[in-house]
C-alpha cells in the first residue's frame, strides 16, 4: 500500500506525521509506504508574515527545515510534482521520477496572483510573502503621515487578516506618536466590514473607537500606481498614500496546469474531502474548493479527519470514512499589540466572538511559537 | 454561450455566500446565470444590494425548503 502526499506545508505535513505515528509498525514492516513531496525543504510559519510587517518578528523566525518536523517513517523528498496522472495512479515529479499510489492526498495550498488586478503589483504593498512584508515594514518605518488605505481582493488567504492589520496599523502609528496625521482607510467586498456577520458586528465599534474610516461593497478592479488612486468594480475610487493590498489568491500552477481545478481551486467532497470523482484521491488546506476559510487551521482539522479516515480503511478494510469533516475553524484575531479576541466556527456553528483580551493576545504570541509542535502532529 | 452555475455556500459562515458568489461572477462571462445557495438569511437582502451595486442583475430571490437560491446574471 503506497500512501503519496504532494505539498508539505501545514496540511500535508500533519497529516504526514499523524498517519507515520498511527501506522509505524506497517511502515517499518514495509507493508505500507508514506511519501512526502514537497517543492521546499524549508516550512514557513505564513501566519508570521503578518508580524514581520510590523517588525514583531523576523523573516528568520518563521522558518524550519521540513525535514525537522517529520517523523522518521515518512519518506519525504524534495521533488515538486509536474504531472498529475490520475488514471493512472501516478505522477511524474521534476526529477522526472515517477510516484505510484494506492491513496493520493493533494495538499498544495494556494499562492497569490496580483498580477490579476491592473496595476496592484506596482502600486501596492502587501503581506503575503517574505519580501513583501519585509518591504511594507520598511514603507512602514519610513511613513510621515498622510492616508494609508487597504483594499481587500479575493478569494484570499486568512479572511482575519485585513481585519488585524488595520487594528495593529492603528496601533503601530500610534507607538510612533503619528497616529493623529495618518488616516486609515479600509475597503472591503461585501457589505459589513467583514464576510462574516458576526466578526463584522465586532469589528465595526472597534473600527469606530479607533477612528478607522471603512467603505464597504468596494470589489477592487484597478490601481493607478502614478496618481495613486485605487478603483472599485462599483465604480467609487479612493486615493492613497500608502496602499496596502490583499492580493486575490488561486490554487498552485501544477494543480491547474494538470487540469484539477475549476476556477483555481479543486473540486472536493466538503465532508470526505474527497476529489470529485475520485475515491482515492483527497484534497486538504487552501487547494479546495470547500467554502470554509483558507487558512492553516482549516488544513489543520481536515488533516485530522483524513488521516483518521485512512488508518481506519488501511486497518480494518473499512470502505466508509469513520469521520467527517465538519467544517471546523479557529482562527486568532488580533485587536492591535496587546488584544486579540478568535473565531470558532463549523458547518453548523456560527462564530461567536468575545471581547479582546491580552490573555487571548498571550496566547495568540505563544500559538507562534507552538506552531512547531502542533505542525509536527502533536498539538 | 452563457453558462449556468450552482454555487453550493449552505452552512458557511466565513468568508461566506456572498464572498462565495463575489468569487465566482470575477470568473464568470458576461451573460452566464450563477444560482447561489444559501442557508444565511442575510443572504436574500445582501447579494441583491450588492448586485445592483455593481450592477449585474438579479433574475430571481426566492426560499425553497429554507434555502434560499438566488439567481443573478453578469451583465458588464
Amino acid at each position: 500500500m503506497k500512501i503519496l502526499i504532494v505539498g508539505g506545508g501545514t496540511g500535508g505535513t500533519i497529516l504526514a506525521n499523524n498517519l507515520a505515528r498511527r501506522l509505524g509498525s506497517e511502515i517499518r514492516s514495509g507493508k505500507i509506504e508514506l511519501t512526502l513531496l514537497s517543492a521546499s525543504d524549508r516550512h514557513m510559519y505564513q501566519p508570521g508574515l503578518l508580524y514581520v510587517a510590523f517588525g514583531q518578528m523576523t523573516p528568520d523566525q518563521l522558518y524550519r527545515d521540513e525535514a525537522s518536523l517529520l517523523e522518521p517513517e515518512v519518506d519525504f523528498r524534495v521533488d515538486p510534482v509536474e504531472k498529475f496522472q490520475l488514471d493512472q495512479n501516478q505522477v511524474v515529479t521534476k526529477s522526472g521520477r515517477s510516484y505510484s499510489y494506492d491513496i493520493l492526498v493533494i495538499a498544495t495550498g494556494s499562492r497569490i496572483v496580483p498580477e490579476e488586478v491592473p496595476g496592484l503589483s506596482e502600486g501596492a504593498e502587501t503581506f503575503y510573502t517574505e519580501e513583501s512584508a519585509v518591504r511594507l515594514h520598511k514603507r512602514l518605518m519610513e511613513f510621515q503621515g498622510g492616508t494609508v488605505a487597504m483594499v481587500v481582493s479575493i478569494p484570499h488567504k486568512c479572511p482575519v487578516a485585513p481585519v488585524e492589520a488595520m487594528f495593529m496599523l492603528h496601533d503601530f502609528f500610534k507607538s510612533r506618536g503619528i497616529r493623529d496625521k495618518v488616516t486609515l482607510r479600509y475597503q472591503y467586498p461585501t457589505n459589513r466590514v467583514h464576510a462574516t456577520a458576526n466578526v463584522a458586528r465586532w469589528a465595526k465599534p472597534e473600527f469606530d473607537k479607533a477612528g478607522i474610516e471603512y467603505e464597504t461593497l468596494f470589489n477592487l478592479k484597478s490601481v493607478d500606481p502614478v496618481n495613486k488612486i485605487v478603483y472599485s468594480e462599483e465604480g467609487t475610487e479612493v486615493k492613497y498614500d500608502l496602499l496596502i493590498a490583499v492580493p486575490p489568491h488561486r490554487g498552485m500552477e501544477v494543480v491547474e496546469q494538470n487540469q484539477l481545478t475549476q476556477g483555481g481551486w479543486i473540486p472536493t467532497d466538503r465532508f470526505k474531502l474527497t476529489m470529485n470523482g475520485r475515491d482515492n484521491v483527497y484534497v486538504i488546506g487552501d487547494a479546495t474548493n470547500i467554502p470554509v476559510s483558507k487558512t492553516g487551521s482549516a488544513a489543520h482539522f481536515e488533516s485530522e479527519v483524513l488521516s483518521a479516515n485512512i488508518v481506519s480503511r488501511i486497518k480494518t478494510g473499512a470502505s466508509n470514512p469513520v469521520r467527517e469533516y465538519d467544517g471546523k475553524v479557529y482562527c486568532f484575531i488580533e485587536a492591535g499589540f496587546d488584544r486579540a479576541t478568535y473565531n470558532a466556527f463549523d458547518y453548523v456553528n456560527l462564530p461567536d466572538l468575545k471581547p479582546p483580551s491580552k490573555s487571548i493576545h498571550w496566547f495568540k504570541v505563544a500559538y507562534n511559537q507552538m506552531y512547531w509542535t502542533s505542525v509536527r502532529g502533536l498539538l | 454561450m452563457a453558462e449556468n452555475k450552482v454555487i453550493d455556500a449552505c452552512n458557511t459562515f466565513c468568508p461566506g455566500p456572498l464572498m462565495e458568489l463575489i468569487t465566482y461572477m470575477k470568473q464568470a462571462s458576461v451573460g452566464d446565470t450563477l444560482e447561489l445557495l444559501s442557508t444565511d438569511e442575510g443572504s436574500a437582502a445582501d447579494v441583491p444590494e450588492w448586485i445592483h451595486k455593481v450592477g449585474h442583475e438579479v433574475v430571481s430571490n426566492e426560499k425553497i425548503d429554507g434555502i434560499w437560491h438566488i439567481k443573478v446574471r453578469k451583465t458588464k
